[in-house]
C-alpha cells in the first residue's frame, strides 16, 4: 500500500462484443433522443431534456479524462465557464458570429488546458485533485470579480444565435441541435475508447511504469486526454449559454465541478453510456424533487450515498452486471 | 507597519487555526482508511448550528459545546457505521461521492433542523479587541489559538504516548501488518471518525462568535481543509497543522497586501507552486509506484 490513491477502475469491455457494443449504445442512445419527445406533456420538457443533453456532453468530456486516463479533475466546470464566456464575450468585444464563438471557446479552452495541463497532470491522485480544484476557483474568481470584463457575479447576456438571418430559439429547436452534439460527442469517446490512444490510457491508468516500459508517452497521452476533455466541457459550456441565454460564475464553480465528477462517478467511471446516465439523474433529480420541497437536499445526498453504497459500479456497469447475472 | 504585521499575522493564525483543525480532521480518517471525508466541513458547522441553537434554548454556554460535540461524533459515528462501512472494498472514488452525498444530505437536513438564516454566539469572553502593539486583537482569537493548540498538543501526546495512539499510527503505517499484530482496526476506524468529527465541531464552536456560522458554512470548509492537508503533505499529521496555518496567513497576508478578492486565489497559487516543486507536498511521504 505505497501509493495511497488507489487506481481507478479501467474502462474494460469483452473485446468479442466491443463493435456491437458500440454501436448498440449510439443506436439505444440515437432511438432515446428520437422517442421521448412523443412522451413530453409540454414544451417545458424539451428545455429540460436539452440541458440534460448539454451537461451530459461535459460529463462524457470528464469521463474520457478519469474513467478512461484514470486523472482526477476537480475543477473541469473551470472549461465550462471558458466555453460559456467565450459565447458572451465574444459577440461583445470581437464582433463574432454568437455561433462561432462556440469554436473559439472550444479553443481557448483546449489552449488554456495544453498550458496548465503540462505541469499539473504530474501530480497524482489527491494531489491532482487539489490542483484542478485550484484551477477551476482561479476562473470561477476571475468570471465573478472582473466585473468590467464579465459583468460580475451576476452574469452576463449571451446574444440570441441566427443561421441566415433565421433565429434559433425555443426548447424544441435547441432538444434536437444538443441531441445531435450529444451523439456526435459519445460516438467520439467510444471511438477514442477503441483507438490505440484509448488503450495507451487504459494502459496508464493501470499502472503508469507499466505503460512507459512499454512504449507509451505517458505525459503526451494524459496532455492529450486533458485536452480534449476540457474541448468537451467548453462546447457544453457554450450550449449551455446559448440554451440559458446567458452566463454566470456559477457555471465554472466548485460545486459545478463536484457534480461533473459526481455524474461521472455515479452513472459508471469505465462507462461513456455511464456518463449520459450520470448526467441525466444529476439533472432531472432537483427537477423531481421539488416535490419534497424543504427535504430535497436531504433526498438527494440520501439518494447519491444510496446509488453509490449499492451499485459502487456505477449505475450502466452495476445494471448490466445484474441484467447478466439474470440471464 | 508593523501593528499592521501585527494584525495580519494575527488574524491569518486564528483562520489557520481552523483550517488547521479540518485539515487534521481529513487526515486522520484518511490515515485510517484511505477515505477523503469531503463531509469534514459539516462537522465544523453541526459544531457551531447546535452550540448556537442550544445556547438560545437557554443551555449554558460549556454544556451547549459539549452537547454539540457529542452530536457531531454521533453523525461521525453513523457516517462510518452507515455509509462507509457498507462501501468497504468500493474504489477511493467511489467513497468520495459518498461522502459528498452525505455531506449534502447532512446540509440539507441542517436547514430543515435549524434554518436558513446566519448565527452568533457572544464571544467566550468580551467583544472589545485587546491593543497590542497598535494591533487590534478579538479576545476570541486567543481562544480559537488557544483551542487548536490544546487540540494540537493533546493528539501528539494521544498517538505518541497511548497504546490506542500507536495503533492508529500503526492501521495508517499498514492496515493488514496492524491486524496481524492484533490491532482492531475497525475500532481505529471507528475512532478517526468520532475523533475527526469532535476536532472540527470544536473548531466550530470557537470559530463561530467571529465569524458567524450557517447551514452552508461547510463546504468552503471543507475544500479549504483539503487545500491545506494537501499542502502540508496529505497523511502527516503535523504537515496538517503547518498546511492549515501556511493557508489562513497566505489568505491574511494577501487579502490585506493585494487583494481581497483574490485572496482565494494567491493561496492556490502558492499551494500549486509548492506542488510542483514539492508533489507530495510539505511532509507528504514518497510513494513509489510498485508494478
Amino acid at each position: 500500500m505505497d501509493a495511497k490513491a488507489e487506481p481507478l477502475p479501467v474502462a474494460a469491455a469483452p473485446p468479442r462484443f466491443r463493435l456491437n457494443a458500440r454501436w448498440t449504445t449510439l443506436l439505444v442512445l440515437a432511438a432515446v433522443i428520437a422517442t421521448i419527445p412523443w412522451f413530453f406533456p409540454s414544451g417545458f420538457y424539451f428545455r429540460v431534456a436539452a440541458l440534460v443533453w448539454v451537461t451530459a456532453l461535459a460529463a462524457v468530456g470528464l469521463q474520457i479524462l478519469m474513467g478512461q486516463a484514470g486523472q482526477v479533475s476537480l475543477g473541469h466546470a473551470g472549461f465550462v465557464g471558458i466555453g460559456a464566456y467565450a459565447t458572451a464575450l465574444g459577440p461583445r468585444y470581437l464582433g463574432l458570429d454568437v455561433l462561432l464563438c462556440l469554436p473559439l471557446g472550444a479553443a481557448v479552452a483546449a489552449a488554456v488546458a495544453f498550458l496548465v495541463g503540462r505541469p499539473i497532470l504530474r501530480l497524482k491522485g489527491h494531489y491532482l485533485a487539489v490542483a484542478t480544484l485550484g484551477f477551476g476557483m482561479l476562473v470561477a474568481m476571475v468570471l465573478g470579480n472582473e466585473v468590467w470584463l464579465t459583468g460580475g457575479p451576476d452574469g452576463i447576456n449571451v446574444q440570441r444565435p441566427e443561421i441566415l438571418g433565421w433565429r434559433i430559439r425555443g426548447g424544441e429547436t435547441w432538444y434536437w441541435i444538443t441531441g445531435a452534439i450529444l451523439l456526435v460527442g459519445v460516438w467520439i469517446a467510444l471511438n477514442l475508447q477503441d483507438s490505440p490512444s484509448g488503450r495507451a490510457l487504459a494502459a496508464l491508468h493501470d499502472s503508469e511504469v507499466a505503460a512507459r516500459t512499454v512504449g507509451i508517452d505517458v505525459a503526451r497521452h494524459k496532455l492529450r486526454a486533458f485536452v480534449i476533455s476540457a474541448v468537451y466541457a467548453a462546447v457544453a459550456g457554450g450550449l449551455l449559454a446559448l440554451l440559458n441565454g446567458r452566463a454566470s460564475p456559477d457555471f465554472a464553480g466548485f460545486l459545478a465541478s463536484v457534480e461533473y465528477v459526481t455524474m461521472v462517478v455515479i452513472g459508471g467511471l469505465a462507462s461513456v453510456p455511464g456518463a449520459v446516465a450520470g448526467a441525466a439523474l444529476l439533472v432531472l433529480l432537483p427537477q423531481v424533487l421539488t416535490v419534497f420541497h424543504d427535504y430535497e437536499h436531504a433526498v438527494l445526498g440520501l439518494l447519491i450515498m444510496l446509488f453509490m453504497i449499492f451499485l459502487r459500479a456505477g449505475i450502466v456497469p452495476g445494471l448490466a452486471a445484474l441484467l447478466r447475472r439474470r440471464s | 507597519m508593523l501593528a499592521e504585521l501585527l494584525q495580519f499575522l494575527v488574524s491569518g493564525l486564528t483562520v489557520g487555526a481552523v483550517y488547521a483543525l479540518v485539515a487534521l480532521g481529513f487526515t486522520l480518517i484518511y490515515n485510517a482508511s484511505d477515505v477523503v471525508n469531503f463531509a469534514q466541513g459539516e462537522f465544523v458547522m453541526l459544531g457551531g448550528m447546535v452550540t448556537v441553537f442550544a445556547f438560545a434554548a437557554g443551555v449554558p454556554l460549556p454544556l451547549a459545546a459539549a452537547l454539540a460535540i457529542a452530536v457531531a461524533v454521533i453523525v461521525g459515528l453513523l457516517l462510518h457505521r452507515l455509509a462507509i462501512e457498507p462501501a468497504r472494498g468500493a474504489s477511493a472514488v467511489t467513497l468520495i461521492i459518498i461522502t459528498i452525498g452525505a455531506s449534502i444530505f447532512l446540509r440539507g437536513i441542517a436547514q430543515i433542523v435549524f434554518d436558513k438564516r446566519f448565527h452568533q454566539l457572544p464571544a467566550f469572553s468580551g467583544a472589545d479587541p485587546i491593543l497590542v502593539a497598535g494591533a487590534a486583537i478579538l479576545p476570541q482569537s486567543f481562544w480559537v489559538l488557544g483551542g487548536a493548540l490544546i487540540v494540537f498538543a493533546g493528539l501528539f501526546l494521544f498517538l505518541e504516548r497511548t497504546l490506542l495512539g500507536k495503533a492508529v499510527l500503526a492501521t495508517a503505517a499498514n492496515r493488514l501488518a496492524a491486524r496481524l499484530v492484533g490491532v482492531d482496526t475497525s475500532f481505529v476506524l471507528a475512532l478517526s471518525f468520532g475523533l475527526s468529527a469532535a476536532i472540527g465541531a470544536f473548531a466550530g464552536i470557537l470559530i463561530t462568535p467571529i465569524t458567524l456560522t450557517s447551514f452552508d458554512v461547510g463546504t468552503l470548509l471543507a475544500l479549504k481543509g483539503f487545500a491545506a492537508a494537501m499542502l502540508g503533505g496529505m497523511g502527516s499529521p503535523l504537515g496538517a497543522v503547518i498546511g492549515g496555518l501556511l493557508l489562513g496567513l497566505l489568505e491574511s497576508f494577501a487579502a490585506g497586501t493585494l487583494s481581497s478578492a483574490y485572496k482565494d486565489a494567491v493561496a492556490f497559487i502558492v499551494i500549486l507552486g509548492v506542488l510542483f516543486v514539492m508533489p507530495q507536498g510539505l511532509f507528504g511521504r514518497r510513494s513509489v509506484e510498485r508494478v
